[in-house]
Formats: structure tokens, C-alpha cells, sequence
């Protein structure tokens, strides 16, 4: 058997089975109490400074459905979704919310994925040099820094990061995605925001990955390790890491969760046309769909990363049984 | 109880044993003041709490009276220690309240996810079987949902006001509090003095009350001091989207997007709120991790 076939053999597909089947409801649920409550809300998409006159709001809801039917909407709009239509937006003219995700989701995704990777890995390091070092001036200095990263919100850090190292040191943008010729997701563009927003999520995994060390390196198969008379690096990388790495595992999938609940407030800061700033752009403008179909991906999103994670998490430790 | 105590052998009376050794607490308290960070930042944080309750009384400015000094500089003139706002308004003062208003909503909140928590985490553990089940499948399903969403939804849909603030991030915040105080039930709820409490017919709420809730208040009191540093973070970043509090009140996360929005002319508009917003979350923190060092000797 090769090793990959032998990792696909250990993926409990009942359990994922299982685990597809609760997120259904999870995402009806969802759907339908965002729907109602959106419908419920005092003052519609509609009303301006100036009352539209009745023909013309006729009209207008005619054209969007609206007319219909409460129940008729909410069936109408959930086969749309089975579908991946999202409808019309309501504010933007001429877009349809599909439109709007798709200009929007890439840019989140980028700056999602990016600061999960740069969490895991300085975190990661960070966390097995702490450890490793307990109850030292190193140890203690990572471990301030990780108490910084997180009593300091990305609303605080992001400005001063801006103040310091892109309005001071000229290093990075100020924010949006660059003025020509330096338009896009660019380093120069991209860095200060994936910092940011990465931070809060080192400084966790950083605390997560020392504590689980120090379990680790205590712990009876270490000793034997030693014993045999292995050297220390092989000590650590060949018998710590693989078992001190598993309770991080576990804290990707809510990771993920944050650093997309997070990236609204960094789209705001740094001024990025992302999903965050659609939402909450959406959610102010009382853009019905926009913000339905915003709160859909993010949380059809959040529960395949929590699935991804409790998967990996099966593979990796031969103790975990799904019952 | 001293009845109880008869039977086992031991004539002495409950207190007197109690005074010759250290209670548990005791150990805990000792060992929290030992840890110099968590002493200094109950410090702090006492001190900017009396600022945050008794400051706006005192203070020669009060948060809401405009003027036309709009978005000056700190200047001992007229005692703008840390200059206005945009509208005129002393910032200082605005700065109080702010503090007031983020401390006041990590407390409530704290509290209301707090009696959610705790209840449902009780029922659920003593109960067990399928009640718990379905109690902790709930928790479950609502732990995939994305929250912050749902606050945001839910205060475009209800108009902004700070009760529901309270309201909806405490019953966010619920959730770990009550696996929390189940797995705890769980591990006390078969032990012996639990079983006598029965056999002895003292009613179902009483057992809870008096025998389990009590052993469970360690995590609990470690998870809370967590939780209030994350509710006001919570707060902050509705705020700073601009869905929090209403004018002409404020919080930390208002001032700081205000001050975001000057900082490259009027740092100082940005570095006020930001520094009291870091130290007293990093204070929190420190209390926190000082308590959970205190209160479980495994970790150490």
C-alpha cells in the first residue's frame, strides 16, 4: 500500500459522512433565521431620504420579488442558493450578488490564507523555541510578545503598523491595493494587512504549541528516546514534534473561524475590496441579499475548515476514535 | 455536618480542623500574589477602573459639551490634557467613559454568558444520558455558527442599542463556559459525598447549588477573568465597524476608529485609546493566567 493510500484508509468516512450530514442543517438553520430576521427589520432596502412613490415601489419590489409572498421568497431564494444564485444585489445596480462575491472572495481568501500560513509556521517555531527553553529569558520574551499579540486588537495594531512602518518607514502601502503600476495583490500591498491580522493567531498557536512542548517533553517515550542515546535534535524533531504538533491541529478549524472574522476589520482598516467590507457595507445598507449571501459563504466556509481540521486530526493521532 | 463528621470518627469540630491547615483558597491566594505580573496588573487595573467609575464625576470637562477647539492638540490650557474630538469635545473625558462603557460591557456580558453558561453546562453533566446529549449537541451545532455575523445581523435588524450589545455577545460567549462546567460535573457528579447528598434526599437544584457548583468555581473563575479581556475585544471591534454604542456615548473601539482615521496629522487621537485599550486587556490577561497558575497545580 502506498502512503497515500494508506492516509486514505485511515479517513473515518462514516464520522465525515456523519459530520456532512449535521452541517446541512447547520447552514438551513442559518439561512433561515438570517432570512427571517432580515425580513422582519424595521425599514427596507428601499427607504431614502425621499418616500418613492407608490407606482414606482411597486415596481421596484416587483422587480426584486418582493411582492411575493414571505414563504414564496424564503423557497424561492433557498433553491437559488442549492444552485449557488444568490440573486440580485439590492444597493449595487446591475451587479448581482454573485458578481460581488466573486470580486470579493479572492481578495479574503488571499489574505485568510496567507495569515493562517505565516500564524502556523512563526507560531509553530516560536512555540517549540519557548518551550524548549522554559523559564528562560528567551522563553519568557516569546511568551510576553504572545501576551502582547493577544491583548492587542488588530483594530490597534493595524493602525500603529500603518503609523510606524508604511506612513514612517515608507516599507509598505498604506492600505487598498496599490496605485498603478503596483496595483493587485502585490507584497508591497499585501504584507501589513497579512501581518496584522496574523498576529493575534502567533501569538495563540505560539502559547498552544510551548504548553503542549513542555507536556511533551516530559512525557515517558521522550525518556526513552534519550535513553537510546539519540541526539537531542533527533529528540526533538523525530519523537517531540509529531506528538506535541496534534493539539494544534485541533485549533485550525476555529483558527480559520477567526482570522476570517477578523479580516472584516482589517478589510476596513486597510481600505481592501474584500467579503468583509461587502458584509458589513451590505449589513449598514440593509443589502438583504448581498449580506444573506455574504453570511452563507462565510459560514459554509468556517464549517468545511472546522470538517478539514477534525479530519486531519483523526489521521494524525492513531488514538482518536470516532464512535 | 458536624453530624456527619461524628460518624467518620473525627470528634473535632469542622472549623477547628479547618484552622490548623490551608484551605485550598488559601494556597491559591498565596500563589497568586506571588506572581508579580498578575499583582501589578490587578494594580492597574484597580487604579483604572476608579478612573473609569469616579473620573467623568470629577473631571473639569464632562464627555458630551462641544466647542469650537475642534481636534486640538493636548495643552494644559483649559485642561485638554489630551486635546478634543472632532466635534470639540475633551478627549480625557471622552477617554473615561469610553473606558467605563468597554469595562462595564466586558462585565455584563461576562455575566450574562456567564448564567447561561454555568446553567447549562450543570444540567446537562448531572443530568446525563440523553438530555446531555442533546444539550451538548446544541452547543456543538452552535459552535459552527459564525457569531460575529449574527451580532452584526442582528443589530442592523434591531438598531444599535448597548443592552443588546450585552445581550448578544454574552449568549456568543456562552458556549465554552458551559463544556467547561458540564466536563466538571461529570467528574464530580459520582463521587461519594454526591451520593450521600442523594441517598440523604436533598432535592435535584439543591445538589447543583450547594454540592456542585462550588467545586466548579475554579475553571469557572479562571474561564471569566479570560473571557472579559475577549468581550471587550468583542465590543471594540463592533465598535470600530462602526455597530456599536450610540453617540453621544463611546467606547474604546469607537475612539480608536475615530483616532485611526487622524493618525497620520493627530497621533495622539489614536495612541490615547489604543494604550488604555492594550494595557487593560494585557492587565486582564495577566489576572487571568495568574489565576489559572493559582488555582491548578497541574499546570505549573
Amino acid at each position: 500500500m502506498s502512503a497515500l493510500q494508506r492516509s486514505l484508509s485511515r479517513i473515518p468516512w462514516a464520522y465525515v459522512g456523519r459530520r456532512i450530514l449535521i452541517a446541512i442543517p447547520t447552514l438551513l438553520v442559518i439561512i433561515t433565521v438570517a432570512f427571517f430576521m432580515m425580513r422582519i427589520a424595521p425599514g427596507g432596502p428601499f427607504d431614502g431620504e425621499r418616500k418613492l412613490n407608490a407606482a414606482t415601489e411597486a415596481a421596484v419590489k416587483a422587480k426584486f420579488g418582493l411582492d411575493k409572498p414571505l414563504m414564496q421568497q424564503y423557497f424561492d431564494y433557498l433553491i437559488g442558493v442549492v444552485q449557488l444564485d444568490f440573486g440580485p444585489s439590492l444597493k449595487t445596480l446591475g451587479k448581482s450578488v454573485n458578481d460581488l462575491i466573486a470580486d470579493g472572495l479572492p481578495i479574503s481568501l488571499a489574505i485568510g490564507f496567507l495569515s493562517m500560513f505565516v500564524a502556523l509556521v512563526v507560531g509553530t517555531a516560536m512555540g517549540i523555541f519557548a518551550g524548549l527553553r522554559q523559564n528562560t529569558v528567551g522563553d519568557y520574551s516569546v511568551m510576553g510578545f504572545a501576551m502582547a499579540g493577544i491583548s492587542i486588537p488588530t483594530f490597534v495594531s493595524g493602525p500603529l503598523l500603518i503609523l510606524t512602518l508604511a506612513l514612517g518607514a515608507g516599507l509598505f502601502a498604506v492600505g487598498g491595493l496599490g496605485t498603478y503600476p503596483n496595483i493587485g495583490m502585490t507584497f508591497h500591498n499585501m504584507t501589513l494587512p497579512v501581518v496584522t491580522l496574523a498576529l493575534p493567531q502567533i501569538a495563540i498557536i505560539s502559547r498552544l504549541m510551548r504548553a503542549s512542548m513542555i507536556e511533551t517533553m516530559r512525557s515517558g517515550h521522550i525518556r526513552t528516546a534519550r535513553a537510546k542515546g539519540l541526539s537531542e535534535r533527533d529528540v526533538v524533531l523525530k519523537h517531540a514534534l509529531p506528538s506535541a504538533i496534534l493539539p494544534l491541529v485541533s485549533y485550525v478549524g476555529p483558527a480559520m473561524a477567526r482570522v476570517m472574522t477578523g479580516s472584516l476589520v482589517i478589510e476596513r482598516i486597510f481600505g481592501l475590496p474584500g467579503m468583509g467590507s461587502y458584509f458589513v457595507d451590505g449589513a449598514i445598507n440593509r443589502d438583504y441579499t448581498l449580506v444573506m449571501g455574504a453570511l452563507i459563504i462565510y459560514a459554509t466556509l468556517i464549517v468545511i475548515f472546522n470538517l478539514i481540521a477534525d479530519v486531519l486530526y483523526a489521521l494524525l493521532d492513531p488514538k482518536v476514535k470516532y464512535d | 455536618m458536624a453530624d456527619a463528621m461524628d460518624l467518620t470518627g473525627r470528634t473535632e469540630p469542622l472549623q477547628q480542623a479547618m484552622a490548623g491547615g490551608r484551605s485550598l483558597w488559601d494556597d491559591a491566594r498565596a500563589r497568586l500574589f506571588r506572581n508579580k505580573a498578575a499583582v501589578v496588573s490587578m494594580i492597574i487595573l484597580g487604579v483604572l477602573i476608579i478612573i473609569a467609575l469616579f473620573g467623568p464625576m470629577v473631571w473639569v470637562h464632562d464627555y458630551k459639551t462641544q466647542s469650537t477647539l475642534i481636534k486640538a492638540g493636548p495643552t494644559f490650557d483649559n485642561w485638554h490634557i489630551l486635546g478634543t474630538d472632532f466635534l470639540g469635545r475633551d478627549a480625557f473625558a471622552r477617554l473615561m467613559i469610553g473606558l467605563r462603557i468597554s469595562l462595564a460591557v466586558g462585565l455584563v456580558a461576562t455575566i450574562v454568558s456567564l448564567i447561561i453558561g454555568v446553567t447549562w453546562g450543570a444540567i446537562a453533566g448531572f443530568v446525563g444520558g440523553r438530555v446531555d446529549n442533546i444539550m451538548m449537541r446544541f452547543v456543538d451545532v452552535l459552535y459552527a455558527m459564525p457569531f460575529i455575523f449574527f451580532v452584526i445581523l442582528l443589530l442592523t435588524v434591531f438598531g444599535r442599542n448597548i443592552i443588546l450589545i450585552f445581550a448578544a455577545i454574552g449568549a456568543v460567549e456562552w458556549l465554552t463556559m458551559s463544556r467547561i462546567v458540564r466536563g466538571q460535573t461529570l467528574a464530580i457528579k459520582n463521587m461519594e459525598f454526591i451520593e450521600a447528598a442523594r441517598a440523604t434526599g436533598v432535592p435535584f437544584f439543591t445538589i447543583i447549588r450547594r454540592h456542585i457548583l462550588p467545586n466548579v468555581v475554579g475553571p469557572v473563575a479562571v474561564y471569566v477573568t479570560l473571557t472579559i479581556p475577549v468581550v471587550i475585544m468583542a465590543e471594540s471591534f463592533l465598535s470600530f465597524l462602526g455597530l456599536g454604542v450610540n453617540e453621544p456615548l463611546t467606547s474604546l473601539g469607537v475612539l480608536i476608529s475615530e483616532g485611526a482615521k487622524e493618525m497620520q496629522d493627530k497621533p495622539w487621537m489614536l495612541m490615547a485609546p489604543a494604550l488604555t485599550m492594550g494595557i487593560t486587556l494585557l492587565c486582564l490577561n495577566f489576572i487571568g493566567d495568574g489565576l489559572r497558575d493559582a488555582l491548578d497545580p497541574k499546570e505549573r
